[in-house]
């Protein structure tokens, strides 16, 4: 049966763009943005360092610089973000929209204690007591399934393994009940087996919470691992999206081809293994039409021509490509 | 935490004993014999001898280091060469006098450059950066003996606001006393307002530059809470650089209390050096270094109670 509330996106971002405008430098980091974001849905957006995966989440946070041009809409349960007074904004954050970072070890405060970061939060956005606070940061430790979480509380972050920091991180993040939950890479500072942990932590708070979490990472076997639907970004746009089976076994942007031929799993092993030749471009000018024309195998004039076609699925997933595009009125 | 202060504190006992070796040694370094320069010329050798053995300067320079150093921890550091008055007395007043100078003068400076600093910090690259960085630089760049020198000429000499000398009469009403405490205390802030301000912003900044910052914002924390955040993070080596620079005031600018005729450490000290004051010279040297090596402590132990990640 479908639940009113079901339906209605928790998160839904319209042609977000972010340039960052300084004396001499004009660089385009996101270009037209858009996604939509169900309760309980978990979109990746995956791609290279510097492709403006981060920039994406930090605009959403509000945490960029000033000199930096936000335009477009983020649409939290309804009202957009983006145009709110700051102060309205800040008391969204860490509410409504909460955030967990790379390096939980400097994300952290390094001179307060893990309880101590976690109540501030509940206090700021709840107004409630000191007392009320501490069981509830106690609560949250233990719903991430950190052990002895009494004594865990009283630990300052340069006392805990990196796992159990970003345990730490991720209960501050849920301290007000999210509906929607930012992840910048949040397992890639990790050890392997820890990230699986983490992972496996997100999902299952996830269905307690059902809150919409977007999760950013340059890892595709972490991305298969975590997404429902994956969104692939270069150069600041998104060049294919779809479901996490669309995209890993049918993709159709030559830049997703690339990055899942260029993963380095045991099945290679004594094999050449591929990469994409090149690095992404510069920001600050980027080529007219697709982006990643200087570096595609299958790069021809139009493609450098402005326009790129957009070639979707009844699915809905999305490719921005013209040898796609080809290939489908073929 | 506990552990961590009794620790430091015995760590300070050799530390002091080192200090006490050196100031000793350092004095009997230097050439020329106390008794002679006090001695007229045709003294016989024999009221020489006498006087010798009434300061102890004949017996082997360790006997003296311990019977020195035996009276010291008692308080007692024996008599001034030069007027034979207990060289304790003479000490505490000199100290006092400098200590009045140097709580004014470190609280100023450090409230100005804290605030400086952190506005500085606040408008990164903005006019009220520019402004407070020149100030600061000023501030650790004049001569502060010039500075004395001009703030006398304006506020006494050429406008009589200001007392230009001394400390006061004890008759003279409070009021008359203070005003006494004005030039030497707006002088003595100049370097700490310098430095402090310099450092608030330099650390300040690195701060505001690190993740933990932006993770802040991302919580929701609104701008002051934020601030307290800051501020914690930035004390440690900024207090390390205060107890150091009220060290330095405690020592007693020898050039501004000159300016100022104020009769305090520094002048002591000076005077001390002038005249061979063995014993003036000794006590005053081991009591500064006491001081410094225990603000040092302190500074120590509060740095930990800050930053958890000093406790090991």
């Amino acid at each position: 049966m479908l639940d009113a509330t079901v339906t209605e996106d928790a998160l839904r971002v319209e042609d977000l763009t972010v340039r960052f405008v300084r004396r001499n430098t004009d660089v385009a980091a996101v270009n037209g943005c858009a996604f939509s974001l169900k309760p309980g849905e978990t979109l990746t957006i995956l791609g290279e360092s510097g492709s403006g995966k981060s920039v994406t989440l930090k605009a959403m946070m509000g945490l960029l610089p000033d000199y930096s041009r936000i335009s477009g809409k983020v649409m939290l349960n309804g009202d957009d973000i983006l145009s709110m007074p700051r102060a309205a904004q800040a008391k969204l954050r860490g509410r409504a929209i909460s955030m967990i970072f790379q390096e939980p070890m400097s994300a952290l405060d390094p001179v307060y204690t893990i309880g101590h970061q976690i109540s501030e939060t509940i206090i700021q956005h709840e107004g409630v007591d000191k007392v009320t606070a501490w069981k509830r940061s106690l609560e949250l430790l233990e719903q991430v399934r950190i052990p002895s979480a009494e004594r865990r509380l009283k630990n300052f972050p340069h006392e805990m393994s990196g796992g159990m920091r970003q345990r730490a991180m991720i209960a501050l993040a849920l301290a007000c009940r999210p509906n929607v939950l930012l992840a910048d890479e949040p397992t890639t500072a990790l050890d392997v087996t820890v990230q699986i942990q983490i992972l496996l932590l997100l999902r299952q708070l996830q269905e307690e919470l059902g809150m919409a979490i977007v999760f950013v990472t340059h890892d595709v076997g972490v991305a298969a691992e975590i997404s429902d639907r994956i969104a692939v970004m270069y150069a600041g746009r998104f060049v294919e999206t779809g479901t996490t089976r669309e995209i890993m076994r049918d993709a159709r942007h030559p830049y997703t081809q690339g990055l899942l031929s260029s993963t380095v799993h045991g099945g290679l092993r004594g094999k050449v293994l591929e990469t994409i030749p090149g690095t992404p471009p510069n920001l600050a000018s980027l080529p007219p039409g697709c982006a990643f024309a200087p570096r595609c195998r299958y790069a021809m004039d139009r493609c450098s021509e402005g326009d790129i076609p957009v070639v979707t699925r009844e699915s809905g997933a999305m490719a921005r490509c013209v040898k796609a595009a080809m290939l489908e009125t073929t | 935490m506990l552990v961590f202060a009794i620790r430091r504190l015995l760590q300070a006992i050799p530390i002091l004993l080192g200090v006490s070796l050196v100031v000793f040694g350092l004095v009997h370094i230097v050439p020329g014999n106390p008794i002679d320069m006090l001695m007229p010329p045709e003294a016989s050798p024999e009221v020489i001898a006498q006087m010798k053995a009434a300061f102890g300067f004949d017996k082997p320079l360790y006997v003296q280091y311990f019977l020195w150093l035996f009276r010291a921890m008692q308080g007692d550091f024996g008599l001034s060469v030069f007027n034979a008055t207990p060289v304790m007395g003479q000490l505490m007043v000199a100290l006092s006098n400098t200590f009045i100078l140097a709580i004014l003068g470190a609280s100023l400076g450090f409230a100005l450059g804290i605030t400086f600093g952190m506005t500085a910090a606040m408008f990164h690259g903005k006019w009220p950066d520019k402004l407070f960085s020149a100030l600061a630089t000023c501030g650790v760049s004049l001569p502060h003996y010039w500075c004395a020198i001009v703030l006398v000429l304006a506020f006494s000499v050429l406008n009589d606001f200001l007392p230009a000398q001394g400390m006061g009469d004890d008759s003279l009403p409070l009021y008359q006393r203070l005003e006494h405490l004005v030039l030497p205390v707006i002088t003595l802030s100049l370097i700490p307002m310098g430095v402090i301000g310099r450092l608030v912003r330099a650390t300040v900044l690195e701060i505001l530059g690190q993740d933990f910052v932006g993770a802040l914002g991302a919580k929701g924390l609104p701008r002051w809470p934020v601030i307290r955040h800051v501020c914690k993070n930035a004390a440690p080596p900024v207090l390390a650089i205060m107890g150091l620079q009220f060290g330095y005031l405690l020592g007693g600018s020898i050039l501004v209390e000159t300016v100022f005729n104020w009769p305090g450490s520094g002048n002591l000290l000076n005077l001390a050096i002038y005249r061979r004051d063995i014993p003036v010279l000794q006590a005053t040297i081991l009591v500064l270094a006491s001081f410094f090596v225990m603000l040092n402590l302190m500074v120590d132990i509060a740095q930990a109670a800050i930053d958890p990640r000093i406790r090991r």
